[in-house]
C-alpha cells in the first residue's frame, strides 16, 4: 500500500476536477480577451468558475478576486504593493507579521527590509498561533498593514483572524490573512470577518497547481505587480489561466459544498489517527489543540527519532509525510514554526508532519499507524536516547541551545 | 543556477547505496556493557558526541584491551537522519582493530570515502558531509577519555570548516597567496564553506569559533597594513618619487599615521589627504583639516610647517602641503 500524507503540501487534484478542466486545453482554447466566438465562447463557463470562487468563501459582488499564478504571487503582491503604497508614496514604514509564515512572507518582508521597511515578526504562543491582543500592541501610527495567516501549514493551527480583523478595522489599517491553508479545509466566509486582503492557492484543496488568487475587499486600490494587457480589469495581467479558473472554482465548489460533513469525516480519521500514535508510543506529544487545529493536520513529536530518519524509514514504507527537521532541509536549517512554538528544542528535530484529506482511507489510516509505530520502534532501537549504559565519566555532551531570533525588536530565546 | 539547478536536488538520491543500506540496516549499532568489556579483561570506554538538541547525537562505545591498546570491539547509538546513522556506523567499523593512537587518525573524510559506491563518487551530498564529522569528533572524545587528556590535544590545528578539514593558517595562507577576495573564491581554492556553510558566517548550522567571513576580513586587513608598510618603507629608500599615486597617498597616510595625526587628534582635530599632483619641480599633496583643526589659527602656519616638514624629511623635498 502506498500513503499519501502530506496534503499540507500539495493535493491529489480530485479527477471531478480534471473532468471540469479537459475541454479547455484542445476544444475550448480560445483567448477570452479575444473579439471571436473562440474567446467568447469560454467565457460564460469562466464566469461560473469566478462564481464558485466567491461562493466558496462567500466574497461579495463588490469584492475582487483576482487570478494568480499562485499563492507565493498573491503574497508577494500584497506586500510588495504595500511598500509602493503605502510607504514609498504616503508616511507608513511598518509591517506587522507573525514567526511562524510561509517563506512566501518572511522571505518578501526580509527582502522589503532591504528596502527599509520596518517589520515585527510576532511570537506566537506555546499552541503556535498569535493572540489577538498581541496584535493590538504592537500596531502603530506607522503599521502599513498586519498579514497574519489565517492557518499554519505545519501545526494547522487556526489563527483568531475574526479578532485581529476587528482589531485592525478599529485601528485602521490594512488587513492581510494568507488564506492557503483555511480555504477549502474550514468554512472561510469573508463576510463575516473583517479582511482586506487574502491569499488562496486551489493545489490545497484538489485543484491544479498554477492557480491561485487574491481577495480583495471592496475592490480596493492596490498597485498591481503585474503590468501587461490589462486582464482581469488591469489588476494582474497576463492571458488567463482559463483550465486553471476552471479547475479551481471546480475544486472549491467541491471542497466547500458540504464542508461541516467532510471536516467531520477527515476530523475522524485523523482523530483516530493521533489517538492510536498517542496511546501506543510513549514520549510523543502533539503540537496544538485539536479543536483550534485545522481537521487534517497533526504534527507530532517523537522523542529520540529524528525527523529526517522517521521520513526516511516512512518512506521505505511508502508513507509520504513532512517534517521540519534542519537535517531534511537542503539548507540545514531549522523550522522556523517549530523553534518558535519553542515547546523544546528536541522538537525542531523529532517533528513530523501527517496531513490527511477527503481521500484519506480507513485502511490506510490503519497502515500507517503501523507502519508508523515500527518506525518508531525500529529508530529508537538505534538511538543514543534510548541507550542504557551512559557515558564514561566526562564522556558527557553538551546540550544545544537553540536561539530563534529574526533581526528585530523582538527576541524570543528558548 | 543553470539547467541542473532548476529543480533543486532530491536529497536522498544523491546517497550512495552504501549510506541507504547502512542506514537502513546498521552492522554495528548496539551497546557493550561494563560487565561484557570486564569479563575480557577490557577497559569499556563510552563517550557521548551532539545531543538530540542540536539534532545529531552519537554514543561511541569502546571496549579497549588495556595492554595493547587495541580496540577490540566498538558499538554505536545514534540520534540522527539516514547519514549520521550510516556515518556512525562505518566510524565504528574502521576504529576497530586499531589502537586509540591509530584510531585518532580516523578523520570524517576517511568515513565519507568509506561510504563511497566508487572513489569518485561522494557519499553524501555537499550539506550532508557535516553528519559524517560527527563521527570523527566522537573518536576524538573517546580516545581523550582513554589517555586522560582533552579531545582537543588531537587536534594539532585549527580547523575551522570541519566538513573539508581546512584549517586557519591554510585558509590564511591560501587568501594571501591567490589575493582571494571573496567567500566564493575561498570555497573554489579550498572547499571550505562549500558543505553544510556553518563556517562562513554566524547564525547557519551550528556555531562556530572561526568564520570565514571574520578571517578574510581580518586578513585583508593585514595584507593592507604590510602593503602600506612596504610603501612607507620604500619611502625611507628615496623611491617616493617614482610611486604610483595609491602607493603616494599609502605611503603619505603611514607617514602621517606614525608623526602626525596624534597631534592633531590630541588637540580634537583631524585631517585628510584628499589628492596629490605631480609636477616636475613640485609634488602638491591637498590635505583637508578635520574638527577642531578646521579654522584654527596655527592650521595655515605652525601646523602645516610642521606636517610639511615631516613629510619632506621622511618622504621627498619636492613635497608641498597645501590646505583646501
Ligand atoms: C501557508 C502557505 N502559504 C503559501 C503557500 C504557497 O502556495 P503556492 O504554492 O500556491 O505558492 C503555501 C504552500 O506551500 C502555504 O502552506
Amino acid at each position: 500500500m502506498q500513503v499519501y500524507m502530506d496534503n499540507n503540501a500539495t493535493t491529489m487534484t480530485d479527477p471531478k476536477v480534471v473532468e471540469a478542466m479537459l475541454p479547455f486545453f484542445s476544444e475550448r482554447y480560445g483567448n477570452p480577451n479575444s473579439l471571436h466566438k473562440f474567446g467568447t465562447s469560454v467565457h460564460l463557463p469562466l464566469s461560473k468558475a469566478i462564481d464558485q470562487v466567491y461562493k466558496g468563501i462567500n466574497a461579495s459582488d463588490g469584492d475582487d478576486i483576482v487570478f494568480t499564478s499562485c499563492a507565493t504571487e498573491a503574497n508577494n503582491w500584497v506586500l510588495q504593493s504595500v511598500w509602493i503604497d503605502n510607504v514609498l508614496n504616503s508616511d507608513k514604514n511598518h509591517i506587522l507579521t507573525t514567526e511562524v509564515e510561509h517563506p512566501s512572507i518572511l522571505s518578501t518582508c526580509k527582502f522589503l527590509e532591504e528596502q527599509g521597511m520596518k517589520v515585527t515578526y510576532l511570537p506566537v504562543n506555546d499552541q503556535g498561533i498569535v493572540e489577538a491582543h498581541t496584535v493590538r500592541s504592537f500596531i502603530t501610527d506607522k503599521t502599513a498593514l498586519v498579514s497574519i495567516m489565517w492557518a499554519n501549514n505545519e501545526t494547522g493551527m487556526i489563527f483568531p483572524i475574526q479578532e485581529i480583523g476587528e482589531i485592525c478595522k478599529e485601528k485602521g489599517v490594512l488587513f492581510h490573512t494568507d488564506g492557503v491553508q483555511a480555504v477549502g479545509k474550514i468554512p472561510v466566509d469573508m463576510q463575516s470577518v473583517h479582511v482586506d486582503f487574502m491569499s488562496m492557492s486551489a493545489h490545497k484543496f484538489h485543484g491544479p497547481k498554477g492557480i491561485g488568487a487574491l481577495y480583495i475587499r471592496d475592490s480596493q486600490p492596490l498597485t498591481p505587480l503585474f503590468h501587461g494587457g490589462e486582464q482581469m480589469g488591469g489588476r494582474r495581467s497576463g492571458t488567463l489561466n482559463v483550465p486553471g479558473i476552471i479547475g479551481m472554482g471546480r475544486a472549491l465548489e467541491l471542497a466547500t459544498e458540504n464542508i461541516e460533513a467532510t471536516m467531520a469525516l477527515i476530523r475522524s480519521k485523523r482523530d483516530r489517527l493521533e489517538d492510536a500514535l498517542l496511546e501506543m508510543l510513549d514520549d510523543v506529544m502533539v503540537v496544538g489543540e485539536r479543536d483550534n487545529r485545522t481537521p487534517n493536520t497533526i504534527l507530532i513529536s517523537v522523542r529520540g527519532v529524528e525527523g529526517e530518519g522517521m521520513l526516511w524509514d516512512l518512506n521505505n514504507a511508502l508513507i509520504g509525510a513532512s517534517t521540519g527537521s534542519a537535517c531534511a532541509s537542503e539548507d540545514l536549517e531549522a523550522n522556523t514554526v517549530m523553534l518558535a512554538i519553542g515547546a523544546d528544542n528536541e522538537l525542531a528535530h523529532t517533528g513530523i508532519r501527517l496531513s490527511l484529506s477527503r481521500f484519506t482511507t480507513d485502511e490506510e489510516v490503519d497502515y500507517v499507524i503501523e507502519a508508523f509505530t515500527a518506525a518508531v520502534k525500529r529508530l529508537r532501537a538505534i538511538s543514543s536516547s534510548y541507550a542504557k549504559v551512559g557515558p564514561s565519566p566526562g564522556g558527557e555532551a553538551q546540550a544545544c541551545d537553540l536561539l530563534y531570533h529574526h533581526d528585530n525588536d523582538i527576541v524570543v530565546k528558548h | 543556477m543553470a539547467k541542473d539547478n532548476l529543480l533543486g536536488g532530491s536529497l536522498w538520491d544523491a546517497y550512495s547505496n552504501k549510506v541507504t543500506t547502512l542506514m537502513n540496516n546498521p552492522q554495528h549499532q548496539g551497546e557493550i556493557t561494563e560487565e561484557e568489556a570486564a569479563a575480557h579483561g577490557n577497559k569499556l570506554i563510552v563517550a557521548d558526541f551532539g545531543a538530540e538538541s542540536c539534532g545529531d547525537a552519537v554514543r561511541l562505545y569502546w571496549e579497549i584491551n588495556p595492554e595493547t591498546d587495541v580496540i577490540e570491539n566498538a558499538k554505536f547509538k545514534s540520534f540522527g537522519c539516514g547519514t549520521a546513522i550510516a556515518s556512525s556506523d562505518v566510524m565504528t567499523e574502521l576504529c576497530m582493530g586499531k589502537t586509540v593512537d591509530e584510531a585518532v587518525k580516523i578523520t570524517n573524510i576517511d568515513v565519507e570515502k568509506a561510504l563511497r559506491d566508487d572513489p569518485d563518487t561522494p557519499a553524501v551530498p555537499p550539506q550532508k558531509m557535516h553528519c559524517s564529522v560527527m563521527a570523527y569528533d566522537v573518536i576524538k572524545k573517546a580516545a581523550g577519555l582513554y589517555k586522560g587528556v582533552d579531545a582537543e590535544s588531537f587536534e594539532e590545528d585549527i580547523i575551522v570548516c570541519e566538513c573539508a578539514r581546512v584549517s586557519l593558517s591554510t585558509l590564511q595562507e591560501v587568501i594571501r597567496l591567490n589575493d582571494l577576495k571573496t567567500i566564493e573564491e575561498i570555497t573554489d581554492y579550498t572547499k571550505a564553506g562549500g558543505f553544510c556553510k556553518s563556517c562562513i558566517k554566524p547564525g547557519g548550522h551550528e556555531e562556530r569559533e572561526y568564520y570565514l567571513v571574520d578571517i578574510l576580513a581580518d586578513t585583508r586587513r593585514q595584507m593592507d597594513e604590510e602593503k602600506m608598510a612596504a610603501a612607507a618603507d620604500a619611502s625611507m629608500t628615496g623611491d617616493f618619487e617614482n610611486m604610483t599615486l595609491v602607493q603616494q597617498i599609502k605611503a603619505i597616510d603611514a607617514v602621517i599615521d606614525e608623526s602626525v595625526r596624534q597631534f592633531l587628534v590630541m588637540d580634537g582635530g583631524n585631517m585628510e589627504v584628499i589628492d596629490i599632483k605631480n609636477s616636475d619641480d613640485n609634488i602638491d599633496v591637498y590635505i583637508r583639516y578635520l574638527g577642531a583643526c578646521n579654522g584654527c589659527a596655527s592650521s595655515t602656519t605652525g601646523t602645516l610647517y610642521a606636517i610639511e616638514s615631516t613629510l619632506k624629511e621622511k618622504l621627498s623635498q619636492k613635497i608641498r602641503v597645501l590646505p583646501i
